[in-house]
C-alpha cells in the first residue's frame, strides 16, 4: 500500500489547533541560513510529542532535528509541508527518504505560493479594496473588506495544507497538482487585471478631490509616469552592456523612484 | 503629540510591523489598514483611510517575496496616517509630506527587518548544536526569540520615526508654497503610475491584459462620472 492509500492516523484535536496557531508564527526565526527551518520544527513539534517515548525519547529529539534543518518554500504553504512531515515521521518512514522528501518539496512550494499570493492574490485584494475606498468607501468598509476577501483565501490555504499533507503523506505532491491550485492563477490574475483598471481613476479622484481638468491630468500623468517607469525598469533589468545598466540591475523599483521624485517636489514647494 | 500617543502609536507599529513577516501574516501590516487605524486612533478614521489608500498604490509594487528585502509597510502605515491626521490645520502638503514620511520609513523598516534576520541567524549559528540534538527548548527560544527582536523593531521603528518626523513635518508644512490641489495631485499621479507600473509588472503575462486593464479603466471612468 503506498502512503496515500493508508488511513491517517488519529491526530488530537488540540494538537491540530496547537500546530495551526505555530503555523502562523512560521517565519519568526527567519534567518539567512536556515531560512524557515528552525519554523518547520517549531510547527511540526506537538505531532512529534507522539512519538515513541514522547518528549523524552530519542525518535523526538531525532525527529525534531532533522525537522529544524534549511527549509524554504512560501509561508502559507509551509502547512503543507508541516502535515506532510508530521505524517511520515509518526508513520515512521525512514530518515534518509524524509530528508529527501524535504529537499523536494522547497521548490514547489515556493514557487507555487510565491505565484498564486504574493503575485496574484494579494494585489487582488489590494485592488478590490481600493476600488471599494474609490467608490466612496467608508473607512471601515474599506478595511473589512481587504481583510476579510485576503483572510479567507489565507487561512483557508493554511488549513487546506495542512489538512492535505497530513492526508497524503510523502504523496502530497498530488495534492499540489489540484487542479485549482494550478488553475487559480491565470483566472484570478484576469480579475486582478481588470480591478487594476478599474482602482486607478477611482483611487485618484477620491485622492485629489478636486476639479475635472486636475483629474484629467492627474490621469495622464499616472498613465505616462506608468510607461516612463515600465521603460526605465526594464532597460535597468533587461541589459547588462553598461556599467550603469549593472549598477541598477534590481534595484530599480516605481516606489524607490517616487521617493526621490516626492523628495524633489517637496523640497521645491519649501525654497519657492 | 503627546508621550502617552507616541508610545500607544509605537506599539501599534510594533504589532503591525510584526505583522509584516513574524506573526500572523494576516496583511494587517499593509498601509490601508495602518493608516486607517492609526487615523482612527487620532480621531479621523477617514484621513487616515486617504493616506492608507495613497500608500497601497505604492505597495502593490513591493510584495513581500522570500529573502529578497522589501518596505515594511507596518510601522510606515501608522505613521503615514498619524502625520496625515495630525496635521489638519495645514491644507497644502499635508499628504505629500505625509506620503514621504511614510515612504521612508518603509524603506528604513525594510532595512531593519535585514538586521533581524542576521541577528536571528546569529542566535541560530550560536546554537546549532542544541537544534541538532533536538534540544525542543532551543527550537522554540529561538522561534519566541525572533518573534520577539521583531516586535521590539517595529515599536523602536514607529517611536523614533514618529518623535523625528512629526516636527519635521510641521516645519515643513509652514514653509509651504504650491497650491493644494496641485500638491494632492502631484502625489496622486506618482502613486497611480507606480500602482499602474506594478499591474503591468505583475499581469501583463495573463492573456489579454491590455483589454482587460482597459475594460477596467472604462468602467472606473464611468463610475467617477455617475458618482
Amino acid at each position: 500500500m503506498t502512503a496515500q492509500s493508508v488511513p491517517p492516523p488519529n491526530l488530537p484535536l488540540m494538537t491540530r489547533i496547537s500546530i495551526f496557531f505555530r503555523m502562523l508564527a512560521v517565519q519568526s526565526a527567519w534567518n539567512y541560513e536556515t531560512l524557515v527551518g528552525n519554523g518547520i520544527g517549531f510547527c511540526v513539534e506537538p505531532a512529534l510529542r507522539r512519538l515513541p517515548g514522547g518528549l523524552h525519547g530519542n525518535a523526538y529529539r531525532s525527529a525534531l532535528a532533522r525537522e529544524s534543518q534549511y527549509f524554504n518554500a512560501h509561508p502559507y504553504l509551509t502547512s503543507v509541508a508541516v502535515g506532510a512531515l508530521a505524517r511520515a515521521e509518526l508513520d515512521g518512514e525512514a530518515p534518509e527518504r524524509i530528508e529527501r522528501f524535504r529537499t523536494a518539496l522547497c521548490g514547489p512550494l515556493g514557487a507555487l505560493g510565491d505565484r498564486l499570493i504574493w503575485a496574484t492574490f494579494l494585489p487582488l485584494c489590494s485592488f478590490t479594496a481600493l476600488v471599494v475606498f474609490g467608490a466612496g468607501g467608508s473607512p471601515l468598509a474599506t478595511v473589512l473588506t481587504f481583510l476579510v476577501l485576503y483572510n479567507v483565501g489565507h487561512l483557508g490555504l493554511r488549513i487546506w495544507g495542512l489538512q492535505a499533507g497530513w492526508r497524503r503523506g510523502l504523496a502530497v505532491a498530488q495534492s499540489l497538482g489540484h487542479p485549482m491550485l494550478q488553475r487559480a492563477q491565470p483566472q484570478l490574475g484576469k480579475v486582478a487585471a481588470i480591478l487594476s483598471g478599474l482602482a486607478l481613476p477611482l483611487a485618484i479622484e477620491r485622492i485629489i478631490l478636486s476639479s475635472e481638468l486636475l483629474f484629467g491630468g492627474t490621469l495622464i500623468g499616472a498613465l505616462v509616469g506608468a510607461v516612463v517607469l515600465t521603460l526605465v525598469q526594464g532597460r535597468a533589468e533587461g541589459s547588462h552592456h553598461g556599467r550603469v545598466e549593472e549598477l541598477l540591475q534590481g534595484r530599480v523599483e516605481g516606489w524607490k523612484i517616487s521617493v526621490g521624485m516626492l523628495s524633489v517636489f517637496v523640497l521645491y514647494s519649501v525654497l519657492r | 503629540m503627546s508621550g502617552v500617543d507616541i508610545v500607544i502609536l509605537a506599539l501599534l507599529g510594533g504589532v503591525l510591523g510584526l505583522d509584516t513577516v513574524s506573526f500572523p501574516q494576516a496583511m494587517l501590516s499593509r498601509p490601508i489598514v495602518g493608516a486607517t487605524i492609526a487615523g482612527a486612533f487620532m480621531g479621523d478614521a477617514t484621513a487616515g483611510l486617504l493616506v492608507g489608500a495613497t500608500l497601497e498604490l505604492f505597495a502593490v509594487d513591493t510584495l513581500p517575496f522570500g529573502a529578497s528585502r522589501y518596505p515594511e509597510w507596518g510601522s510606515a502605515g501608522v505613521i503615514g496616517g498619524t502625520l496625515f491626521a495630525k496635521a489638519v490645520q495645514f491644507e497644502a502638503g499635508r499628504l505629500t509630506t505625509s506620503v514621504l514620511a511614510a515612504l521612508l520609513v518603509a524603506w528604513v523598516g525594510g532595512w531593519s527587518m535585514v538586521q533581524v534576520r542576521k541577528l536571528n541567524a546569529r542566535w541560530a549559528r550560536a546554537r546549532h548544536e542544541s537544534v541538532a540534538s533536538g534540544s525542543r527548548g532551543t527550537v522554540i527560544g529561538l522561534q519566541v526569540s525572533g518573534l520577539v527582536a521583531d516586535l521590539f523593531r517595529g515599536i523602536i521603528l514607529s517611536a523614533v520615526g514618529l518623535a523625528a518626523l512629526h516636527p519635521v513635518q510641521f516645519a515643513v508644512l509652514e514653509r509651504w508654497g504650491t497650491d493644494a490641489a496641485l500638491s494632492r495631485a502631484m502625489v496622486a499621479a506618482v502613486a497611480g503610475a507606480v500602482s499602474l507600473g506594478a499591474a503591468y509588472k505583475l499581469f501583463h503575462a495573463v492573456p489579454g491584459f491590455r483589454w482587460e486593464f482597459l475594460l477596467g479603466l472604462a468602467g472606473g471612468l464611468a463610475l467617477v462620472v455617475m458618482i
